[in-house]
């Protein structure tokens, strides 16, 4: 049965109205390629338990044809989304233990769109990271292999979501995109992934990084699985503030492959300094892959860019500092069992309970938003951040989308960037600036580089106008024909 | 009325401002649905939200809002349209999220301005800084178990309104009056229940002293008065404390000071230096905060008559004196069992039987006005029978402490009792004429010039007709027939 893991969303859910398999034996195929596949380490928890249920109550709604949306599909939830009765850690040692009594607005909509929670897919701690190296419960591993067979990283946050969904463990996954973490590790692993627009989903019971640029999202092998997937997800939540009020389109149907009379802007600002040949070869493939499409290319100019990551590095940690401030023992999660004093305990109980890359950034917020630094740091940044919004707003008044690499390089290998956090953040530079914009986002697999692996291809698009990234991307995907499969699907396949 | 301080150098001048924290009233809390109710159990009244569970998200009660705004229409203050929520951000085991919301740099309220009734029939102006919605933090018990705190998170996040006052009070005195004019505005508003002993309002006091009319000094923050009296010794103490620093040669610390009430003193909490950097930054969790003028105007047609209009129409309209006036208005339901009264009756008689007669006996026995056996209505129909004649004030007296004893009616005690005053001529003066007769030497002695015996005649009349005479009939016939 393991060809039905290889299935699409679009393709497993037409098999399960067709009854050529029940959703059972789809959430038990997957679960035996989770236990397969357990050294990739894309799960904190494994909950086979909760997937069985859930697929044979999909079963039910089936037989007596009122099934979901994404009725019977199994994803892995990143843990980052709280899970009544089901750990949720955020990757960290101080949440390790902690079960919420709630679940996530985004959990809730898959849970009623029928969708089938195989576990808590693994991450980085608290989001922070782009290489999936800073989790409590260890590196994940992309399914993809350097040519060497070194391990590679599957990018981050989002690994384990990346991974389990690369490693045809899971058909979709939910993640999070605070700087790139859905885009990312979508590119790192051969797969797609979308950042919708600030306010599309709901971050409530989403253990939060950085509230201003945190947005829940799916990744999934194809665009039109995305389509899915983002489709049950989104939605205003009364009890998220920043959550709007609009309608969600029929995403998948916005995939109509017509490019006629749309403009899709290249910023120059993003042909950076040192970005591999290739991926500005794949760039330009891209623009005319859409040309021939149909669509007008033009040259555009961001010229804000530079900025972005900076303020990015301030802005984020600032919020972080804040937000995780309530992990201090006191009522829930790790306390330390060495202290005296009430400070003690706290400082205590945070040395240990957070992990190096958390501490670090804790520390930056702290500063840039102490007394006689807040102005020069935090205030700039936030001067910047409308600056770059200002950007894509008139870049928005000439085009429909903008085309650009996701990422300045392929995976790489576990502990490479390792000692150096400025390099490590460069991953995010493609990326960011959506987050600082709150503009929707995506990445489409389009081609291997030299080493055989997958490289990426980001769409941007205007707020609210999740259809057009949508429909870019499966122009993208049409053309670009990506098939290749990770190494360790391949394996075991064979 | 600025009071002056007499120090060993010469006189001081007293700088106070106040922030008065107020618990709006409101069924839930600022940012969760959980419910602000006093004296639940420990942690049963604590949402998601108010415990800081991760992913929890705050969602702003609308209802606080209107409060906040109705408040700041009764401070006589500016409301901005736009304000923003901030973090505070601090360590504390009772402050869950680990920052406390709070606005900072744009508070819902700005200036504004109220008037103080002092003592001495004067009022005083008083600048009203601004007004801030923030949350409530829990509550920390030390005392529940030999080596651990315990934690209530009950209060966490209820909404208070922060008012900040500029330093325009100058004397325990005014401070005082201050807190008592915030309260009552509060109370009629209906946005605080005014409640000190319940917490549901609590001060922080920031004195200095200074030379009349020189430079400020360095203040202190006195934290934890909880009473207008606990705000009047703590001022004693502390411009004691200051001035005694300076003419010894020392310089005021600017510190926060905690007072305490057993020992009657202010005590050092933390120094400057040590001061919290509280890192605000506006909370990402919250869009900025809007309120159009087309609401602010709605929630001005729902403010009622305020204290200082009620007190300077009780004047115009009922002739009342600035003190009968600020006794009466002091409470609103005193105020309305007032005008019940008054609007039926001699207004300055109603006042007083109000005033003197009703609050006197009330508060002796510590009872509430609305718990009151005699009503409205009960004084309004005792006090008709004294202005119609039918009783004396004398006799009206006795009846009132029966109304308070039984509820009844003072018609049906007068009834009942046979106290109604006798106002026949005839009758009364055959009495008189009894007790010339009887009393022939005391006759000789008033015609031989002891003026003072007229009242033991009118004595000895009331005596017989159980005081139901009417006293100025009396004195007339008396007037007459002694000569």
């Amino acid at each position: 049965m393991t060809e039905l893991t290889h299935l699409t969303i679009e393709d497993a859910l037409t098999g399960l109205k067709n009854k050529d398999f029940s959703a059972k034996e789809l959430a038990e195929a997957h679960i035996s390629a989770m236990e397969g596949a357990r050294d990739l380490n894309a799960f904190i928890v494994e909950t086979p338990e909760i997937a069985l249920k859930q697929a044979e109550e999909s079963d039910k709604r089936y037989a007596s044809g009122d099934a979901g949306l994404l009725d019977g599909i199994p994803f892995a939830n990143k843990d980052l989304f709280c899970t009544e009765g089901t750990q949720t850690t955020a990757a960290s040692k101080i949440l390790e233990g902690f079960v919420p009594q709630y679940t996530s607005t985004v959990g809730q909509n898959l849970a009623d769109a029928g969708a089938v929670m195989l576990g808590k897919a693994n991450l980085d701690q608290f989001a922070m990271g782009s290489s999936n190296t800073t989790s409590a419960f260890g590196n994940v591993i992309n399914p993809w292999k350097a040519s060497d067979g070194k391990d590679l990283v599957p990018g981050g946050s989002s690994g384990g979501s990346a991974a389990a969904v690369a490693a045809r463990i899971a058909m979709g996954a939910t993640a999070t995109d605070t700087g790139g973490s859905i885009r990312q590790p979508a590119s790192f692993c051969g797969i797609a992934g979308i950042k919708p627009t600030y306010g599309r989903c709901s971050r409530w019971g989403v253990v939060a990084f950085s509230s201003s640029l945190d947005h829940p999202g799916p990744i999934a092998r194809t665009v039109k699985d995305n389509a899915l997937m983002l489709q049950a997800m989104a939605g205003y939540d009364p009890k998220d503030s920043t959550s709007a009020n609009k309608p969600v389109p029929d995403y998948a149907a916005a995939m109509t492959g017509d490019m006629k009379g749309m403009k899709i802007g290249i910023p120059k600002e993003y042909r950076i300094d040192g970005m591999p040949d290739e991926i500005q070869k794949l760039w330009d493939q891209g623009a005319e892959w859409l040309k021939e499409a149909g669509a007008e290319i033009v040259e555009i100019s961001l010229p804000h860019t530079k900025y972005a990551l900076p303020a990015y590095y301030i802005i984020a940690p600032a919020e972080a500092s804040s937000n995780l401030a309530r992990y201090d023992g006191v009522k829930y999660g790790h306390r330390s069992k060495d202290a005296e004093t009430l400070a003690e305990m706290y400082a205590k109980t945070r040395a240990e309970g957070f992990g190096d890359e958390v501490q670090r950034r804790i520390m930056i917020g702290a500063y840039v938003l102490s007394a006689g630094y807040y102005d020069a740091y935090y205030i700039k940044a936030q001067k910047i951040r409308r600056l770059i919004l200002n950007d894509f707003e008139k870049a928005y008044e000439t085009v429909d989308a903008i085309l650009t690499p996701t990422a300045p390089s392929a995976a790489f290998a576990i502990g490479e960037n390792e000692d150096d956090p400025i390099k490590m953040y460069l991953n995010d530079v493609f990326t960011v600036t959506a987050n600082l914009a709150g503009v929707p986002g995506m990445s489409v697999p389009a081609g291997l580089d030299a080493n055989g692996l997958p490289l990426g291809l980001q769409i941007l698009g205007k707020a609210w106008d999740e259809e057009t990234v949508f429909k870019v991307g499966g122009v993208i995907e049409e053309a670009a024909q990506f098939s290749a499969l990770p190494q360790t699907v391949m394996s075991k396949a064979a | 009325m600025a009071k002056l301080i007499q120090g060993e150098t010469g006189e001081w001048e007293i700088v106070i401002g106040m922030e008065v924290h107020a618990q709006v009233i409101a069924k839930s809390k600022l940012f969760s649905g959980a419910s602000t109710q006093f004296g639940a159990e420990p942690n049963s009244q604590v949402s998601l939200v108010d415990a800081a569970m991760p992913g929890m998200l705050p969602v702003l009660n609308e209802y606080v809002v209107e409060q906040a705004v109705r408040t700041g229409l009764g401070l006589n203050s500016k409301i901005n349209n736009v304000s923003v929520f901030e973090r505070k951000n601090y360590f504390y085991p009772d402050l869950p999220q680990g920052y406390q919301i709070s606005q900072y740099e744009h508070p819902i309220v700005g200036e504004g301005v109220i008037e103080i009734d002092l003592p001495d029939g004067t009022v005083k102006e008083i600048g009203i800084t601004r007004l801030h919605l923030e949350q409530d933090a829990g509550k920390s018990m030390h005392d529940q178990h030999p080596t651990k705190s315990f934690v209530d998170l009950n209060r966490s996040g209820c909404a208070l309104m922060e008012i900040v006052s500029e330093p325009d009070i100058r004397g325990p005195e005014e401070a005082a009056a201050y807190l008592s004019k915030l309260r009552m505005i509060l109370r009629y508003l209906g946005t605080c229940d005014g409640n000190m002993e319940e917490g549901s309002m609590r001060a922080d006091v920031n004195i200095s002293v200074r030379k009349p009319g020189g430079p400020l000094g360095t203040r202190a923050e006195i934290k934890n008065v909880n009473s207008v009296k606990a705000v009047q010794q703590a001022i004693d103490y502390e411009v004691q404390r200051q001035i005694e620093i300076i003419e010894d040669g020392g310089e005021v610390d600017q510190e926060t000071r905690l007072w305490d009430p057993n020992k009657g003193e202010t005590r050092s909490m933390r120094s400057k230096e040590e001061a919290h950097d509280y890192r605000y930054f506006p909370d990402p969790d919250l869009l900025p905060l809007h309120v159009s003028n087309d609401q602010i105007e709605n929630i001005r047609t729902t403010l009622p008559e305020l204290p200082d209009q009620k007190k300077h129409r009780f004047m115009d309209d009922y002739g009342l004196s600035l003190y009968d006036a600020s006794v009466l208005i002091a409470e609103q339901q005193r105020a309305e069992f007032y005008e019940d009264v008054a609007n039926d009756n001699d207004a300055k008689l109603a006042a007083n039987w109000v005033i003197n007669e009703l609050l006197g006996i009330l508060n002796k026995n510590e009872t509430k006005l609305s718990d009151s056996p005699i009503t409205a209505e009960k004084l309004s129909g005792l006090i008709k029978l004294i202005s119609d004649d039918t009783i004396s004030g004398k006799i009206a007296k006795d009846v009132f402490a029966d109304m308070y004893e039984t509820g009844k009616a003072a018609a049906d005690i007068v009834e009942e009792k046979g106290l109604k005053q006798v106002t026949d001529t005839g009758a009364i003066e055959a009495i008189v004429d009894e007790v010339i007769a009887e009393n022939p030497d005391n006759v000789g002695a008033y015609k031989g010039g002891k003026d003072k015996l007229f009242g033991f005649f009118v004595g000895q009349v009331m005596k017989k007709t159980q005081g139901k005479a009417n006293p100025a009939v009396v004195n007339e016939l008396l007037k007459k027939k002694l000569g």
